[in-house]
């Protein structure tokens, strides 16, 4: 996949332009249950631009080299939360990685996120995440009549759950909880981090409801303050500290 | 089963065991999350573990350390202990009480504890049975065996 063009125009000026391209070996996790039953390692090396992310790595691979290579992505800016996986053993999102960041020097190694039912490569079933996000209903609950004019906020009050806000729901967190790697029963820290939304939240009147949730034997008590979800969140969420408000509510509501 | 379309593997020797009609099954992850959300366990009891483990553990920083000191440091050091020295501490309640606070309070802290590497690392619901029943029966067990030694403790039996 040599770029004729870019040599031509090096060759021109060799010594202002050195090509910003260099080699970098993808090792990937590959997972298709229609040819084997067991997941095995690939290395894809490919020519490509430090300043590249991750996720232009694995499009060059998909479109130039093995098409059948499978994995989510939608936005490519980090919005969406469809890409996350395991990139040398950290999840992070394809899209917010650069190459450069992650030592290139070394075979990069990318795999679904864990924890979860793996469909093919790096594509995993949700359904049990958002089922844990569904139970702690993430929407505004109220009491009485509707008023007929906007529920208003003040800036403090808005303020308190603002950081649980910014979730954008990729799964980052829960799939790099040890607790939740071991039991899929618990919640995990994305719907506490969501529930958190709404209990902190002075319009909502259903924190109590979702509080009485989350203190099901596989709710917040599961959590061991290891810190993997506030190091994965790849939007900066405090997740640990999220859910320690969470625990404190409960106790403060009992005594 | 004719391997008439490529694979991204390549060739494989002989015939193929799994293919487009026939996937290999699917490796589940350990107690994947049933559809509803079980409403059985909503108790209290996870947050009173959780808060017993801190109160009892902060109470168990006093008690043990006093008594290693005690016993270890303090008098000439382990070579004081014998059958003697233990009969004279349990004549008084005050050591009765302290003794029997802390077989508690460290069984319970320490059963406590145990459950929940249990519930994180135990996979299969038969090992977590057993390994649980274990568990609570050995407690059960200490506690009794040693609060029945703390409080019918006869100085004479020699
Ligand atoms: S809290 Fe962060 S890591 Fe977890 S799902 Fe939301 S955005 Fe992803
Ligand atoms: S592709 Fe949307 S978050 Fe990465």
């Amino acid at each position: 996949m040599a770029t004729p063009t870019l040599d031509k125009v090096e060759d021109a000026k060799p010594a202002s332009a050195p090509s910003p391209y260099i080699t970098v070996t993808f090792r990937i996790r590959r997972y298709n249950p229609e040819i084997s039953s067991e997941a095995e390692w690939q290395d894809f090396p490919i020519e490509i631009d430090p300043k590249e992310r991750v996720l232009d790595g694995l499009h060059k691979i998909k479109w130039e080299t093995d098409g059948t290579l499978t994995f989510r992505r939608s936005c490519a800016h980090g919005i969406c939360g469809s890409d996350a996986m395991r990139i040398n053993g950290k999840n992070r999102l394809a899209c917010k990685t650069l190459i450069k960041d992650i030592n290139p020097e070394k075979p990069i190694t990318i795999e679904a996120i864990k924890g979860l039912t793996v469909l093919k490569d790096l594509v995993v079933d949700m359904d049990p995440f958002f089922q844990a996000y569904r139970d702690v209903m993430p929407f505004l609950i109220t009491k009485g009549n509707e008023p007929t004019r906007e529920r208003l906020q003040s800036a403090e009050d808005r303020e308190r759950f603002d950081d649980t806000t910014k979730c954008i729901l990729c799964a980052a967190c829960t799939s790099s909880c040890p607790v939740f790697w071991n039991d899929g029963q618990y919640f995990g820290p994305a719907a506490i981090v969501n529930a958190h939304r709404f209990i902190f939240d002075s319009r909502d009147e259903g924190g109590e409801q979702r509080l009485e949730i989350l203190n099901d034997k596989d709710g917040v008590w599961r959590c061991r303050t290891t810190f993997n979800c506030t190091d994965a969140c790849p939007r900066g969420i405090e997740v640990t500290k999220a859910i320690q408000e969470v625990k404190r509510a409960l106790i403060t509501r009992r005594f | 089963m004719s391997a008439e379309t490529t694979s991204a593997v390549g060739p494989v020797e002989g015939e193929r065991l799994y293919d487009v009609d026939n996937p290999a099954p699917l490796i589940e992850p350990p107690r994947k999350r049933t559809k509803k959300s079980p409403k059985t366990a909503r108790t209290n009891f996870e947050l009173y573990g959780w808060l017993f483990m801190r109160l009892s553990g902060i109470v168990l920083v006093v008690l043990v350390l006093g008594h290693l000191l005690i016993q270890l440091v303090l008098d000439g050091g382990v070579s004081k202990i014998g059958f003697a020295f233990v009969a004279g501490r349990w004549a008084s309640p005050f050591w009765q009480t302290w003794d029997l606070l802390m077989l508690w309070l460290a069984m319970l802290h320490g059963a406590n504890g145990l459950r929940t590497v249990i519930n994180d690392y135990a996979e299969r619901p038969t090992t977590r049975f057993w390994l649980k029943n274990l568990l609570y029966t050995a407690t059960v067990f200490t506690v009794l065996l040693g609060t029945l030694v703390i409080f019918t403790f006869d100085p004479n039996i020699r």
